[in-house]
């Protein structure tokens, strides 16, 4: 197995760049959405970017990925495709799902992104059953499967850390653990004792981290995917983190008070990229320069994003009645 | 939009429909200390689309309740404090999330007091919301009555207005039976007279939402309110009458009803919110033309989704839904009317949408 080793400076700014890229990528979806003209739900992932960046920085192309209603960021940081993304936020026929998804069904299968729904719970053992897959084709795929804290308590996720378990699959479940499902909070649907410990309690190896600390999030996830990857059997992470927006939508919703402010100011306070920024500004490993670089580049390829998607053919009823079946 | 005047002198007091369902509950907890509502996000600040507001204040974390996203398991806790004496009321924000459900649903809900010689029964409730526009897609906004349907043992409601919607969930609580309550999410903020005491509506009839005698069109939950639309302007533009049923009911099928009007039309069309094959309209069809196959002038239509799932593109739904237009063409091509007369032109031009088809009214600025 690997060691986990010391970054380098291009490692680390890779990682802080795909932060910033999709942080300003659903800067612009939620900018943009008041217009109109993207009607479907959105679940905004801004503050939870450390994650799925950390996570998937650790995979190979090649490994796959399964994700819920809040994809953006986990389809993005496995290397989705962006204008592909935004025509089908656009509902637009160059729309990976040709429209018929919007943000809650993604995939780019190019690079392992296997697909997003928004069933709670639903692709938890599809993640099982695709590493299984591998296994039984005996490839060295590790899978991973995205999901929240409150899909943690939907019957499947059990019965798939059960099965993983017991044949020893090679596939990685990161519980992001922000603290709510939509409004409800974890104590109002959790008794109190920590989520990773139950995969434990399942013959799971588990760990816990920082979800806002993208080094972290990385060298656990490196740690645990090799291990899953080595046929230690599937690995269990769950990361803290915090939603900034409303759990659907491009707003704030702090009006609602079903958080405090305190709490609310921690969670901004606890922003991942500011935090890298300031760590590898203060180590030299990235200028004031870089940074800028980065802001006009992503600006950029944003705008070509949305040009394409807003210039594809919009597609019709006479699209919606095909691939029924294979 | 107010539906039909139940009160037409006095006070007429109207309520949304989900105002209705939240006057329903309050007073059903009022009177009977057994009732607990429980389902993900009761007690949130969006309560449910307004329709558990104030519910916890009143009632307590003791009869009101958020719950774990757990479908199934839940189900089952809430069957088996039924079958301990309370009467629990659950809510799904979407009815594919009762999906999740079903077995405890189909096998045990359904079964229990029939296995076990009527010894006991469920009394429970499941409020289910069908989602419709604002680009939900194949997942978030299915109509699943007809497979709920097709289970003995089970109730299925679908009130269309604010009224119904009150009496017929004080009339479901107290049910000895589990009954599944499916409100279509656009129905919600349509209001209705909806008088303040406690009132029944029975749980197995249909109702005529509008006379006529030219052909008749029996729907269920929204559609009811896309052919009542359709009759008004039927008659004031070409002064034909269809006879609009509210059917309320999916299961039973309140199949006196529809034998009754098309005894007197001669001509059926069914007009359903759910895909085509299997549908209730079909089961509606097959028992109507089992036993009045002579009083029929001509084939029954129906009127559904098509077979396929619900896109999520804004351009690929715009024709996905059937709505008043479809109702009057399909009542047109019945009754034999040319198409291409002044008159039907008229028509069009009084029952075009006006604003976005995937939102309910203009106000609604999306998302769900
Ligand atoms: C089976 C099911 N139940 C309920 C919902 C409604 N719902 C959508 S997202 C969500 C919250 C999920 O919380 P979590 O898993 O913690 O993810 P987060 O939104 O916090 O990222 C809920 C309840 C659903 N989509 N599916």
């Amino acid at each position: 197995m690997k060691q986990v080793r010391a970054m380098d400076t291009v490692e680390q700014s890779q990682l802080f760049h795909s932060m910033l890229r999709i942080r300003r990528i659903e800067e612009a979806l939620a900018r943009k959405y008041a217009e109109q003209e993207m009607r479907c739900p959105i679940h905004l992932c801004v503050g939870q970017e450390a994650i799925a960046v950390g996570v998937c920085a650790a995979l190979n192309q090649t490994d796959l990925v399964f994700s819920n209603h809040r994809a953006h960021g986990h389809y993005l940081a496995k290397g989705g495709g962006l204008a592909e993304l935004v025509a089908e936020v656009y509902g637009r026929e160059t729309g990976c799902c040709g429209g018929r998804g919007g943000s809650m069904h993604l995939i780019d299968l190019s690079v392992g992104f296997m697909g997003s729904t928004p069933i709670v719970g639903g692709t938890v053992p599809l993640a099982v059953g695709a590493a299984w897959a591998a296994t039984l084709k005996r490839n060295r795929q590790v899978t991973v499967s995205f999901f929240g804290d409150g899909c943690f308590e939907e019957g499947v996720v059990h019965e798939s850390l059960n099965f993983a378990a017991l044949h020893k699959i090679p596939v990685v479940f990161v519980c992001e653990n922000n603290d709510f499902s939509v409004y409800t909070r974890r104590t109002e649907r959790q008794p109190d004792r920590p989520m990773f410990e139950i995969a434990q309690a399942h013959g799971v190896e588990a760990a816990t981290g920082n979800g806002n600390d993208v080094e972290e999030v990385f060298n656990i996830a490196t740690t645990a995917i090799d291990k899953a990857r080595c046929g230690l059997g599937p690995q269990f992470l769950e990361f803290r983190t915090y939603r900034w927006r409303e759990h659907c939508g491009p707003n704030f919703d702090d009006d609602l008070r079903y958080r405090l402010p305190l709490e609310i100011e921690a969670g901004l306070n606890a922003c991942p990229i500011a935090h890298y920024r300031s760590k590898l500004t203060k180590a030299n490993g990235l200028s004031g320069l870089d940074i800028d670089r980065y802001e006009l580049e992503i600006q950029a390829e944003i705008e070509v994003a949305f040009n394409f998607a807003l210039s594809s053919r919009r597609p019709g009823i006479e699209d919606a009645n095909r691939k029924v079946y294979a | 939009m107010l539906i039909a005047k139940y009160m037409p002198e006095l006070e007429q007091r109207s309520l949304s429909f989900a105002e209705a369902v939240r006057e329903a509950l309050e007073q059903v907890m009022e009177k009977d200390p057994r009732v607990i509502v429980i389902g993900e996000g009761v007690p949130d600040p969006k309560a449910i689309f307004n329709s558990t507001i104030g519910l916890r204040d009143k009632y307590g974390t003791g009869r009101v309740f958020d719950m774990p996203l757990a479908e199934n398991g839940l189900t089952g806790v809430c069957i088996g404090a039924a079958l301990n004496g309370l009467r629990p009321v659950m809510v799904h924000q979407r009815i594919d999330f009762a999906l999740l459900a079903m077995d405890q649903l189909v096998n045990n809900a359904a079964k229990w007091h029939y296995m076990f010689d009527g010894k006991a029964s469920v009394p429970l409730v499941v409020r289910m919301i069908v989602g419709r526009g604002w680009g939900q897609g194949p997942q978030h906004s299915q109509s699943l009555q007809a497979m709920f349907a097709q289970v003995p043992g089970l109730k299925v409601v679908m009130p269309t207005t604010a009224y119904d919607a009150k009496g017929m969930l004080i009339s479901a609580i107290e049910d000895d039976n589990p009954v599944l309550f499916i409100e279509h999410r656009w129905l919600h903020d349509i209001q209705d007279i909806v008088p303040e005491e406690y009132y029944r509506v029975p749980l197995d009839q249909g109702r005529i939402l509008h006379e006529g005698d030219a052909v008749t069109v029996a729907a269920f939950s929204y559609m009811a309110l896309e052919a009542l639309t359709a009759a008004k302007a039927l008659r004031t533009e070409l002064g034909t009458a269809i006879e609009v049923l509210d059917m309320r009911s999916v299961r039973p099928l309140d199949v006196g009803l529809v034998l009754n009007s098309v005894r007197k039309t001669g001509r059926l069309i069914v007009a359903d919110t759910a895909f085509r094959t299997g549908s209730i309209a079909g089961e509606l069809i097959s028992q109507v033309v089992e036993q009045a196959f002579d009083k029929l002038k001509t084939h029954p239509v129906r009127i559904t989704l098509p077979d396929h799932p619900a896109p999520t593109s804004y351009f690929m739904t715009e024709h996905y839904y059937p709505g008043p237009q479809t109702i009057i063409d399909e009542v047109l091509k019945l009754v034999g009317v040319d198409r291409h007369s002044d008159g039907y032109k008229k028509l069009c031009a009084v029952t075009q949408r006006r604003g976005p088809h995937d939102t309910p009214n203009r106000e609604f600025s999306g998302p769900f």
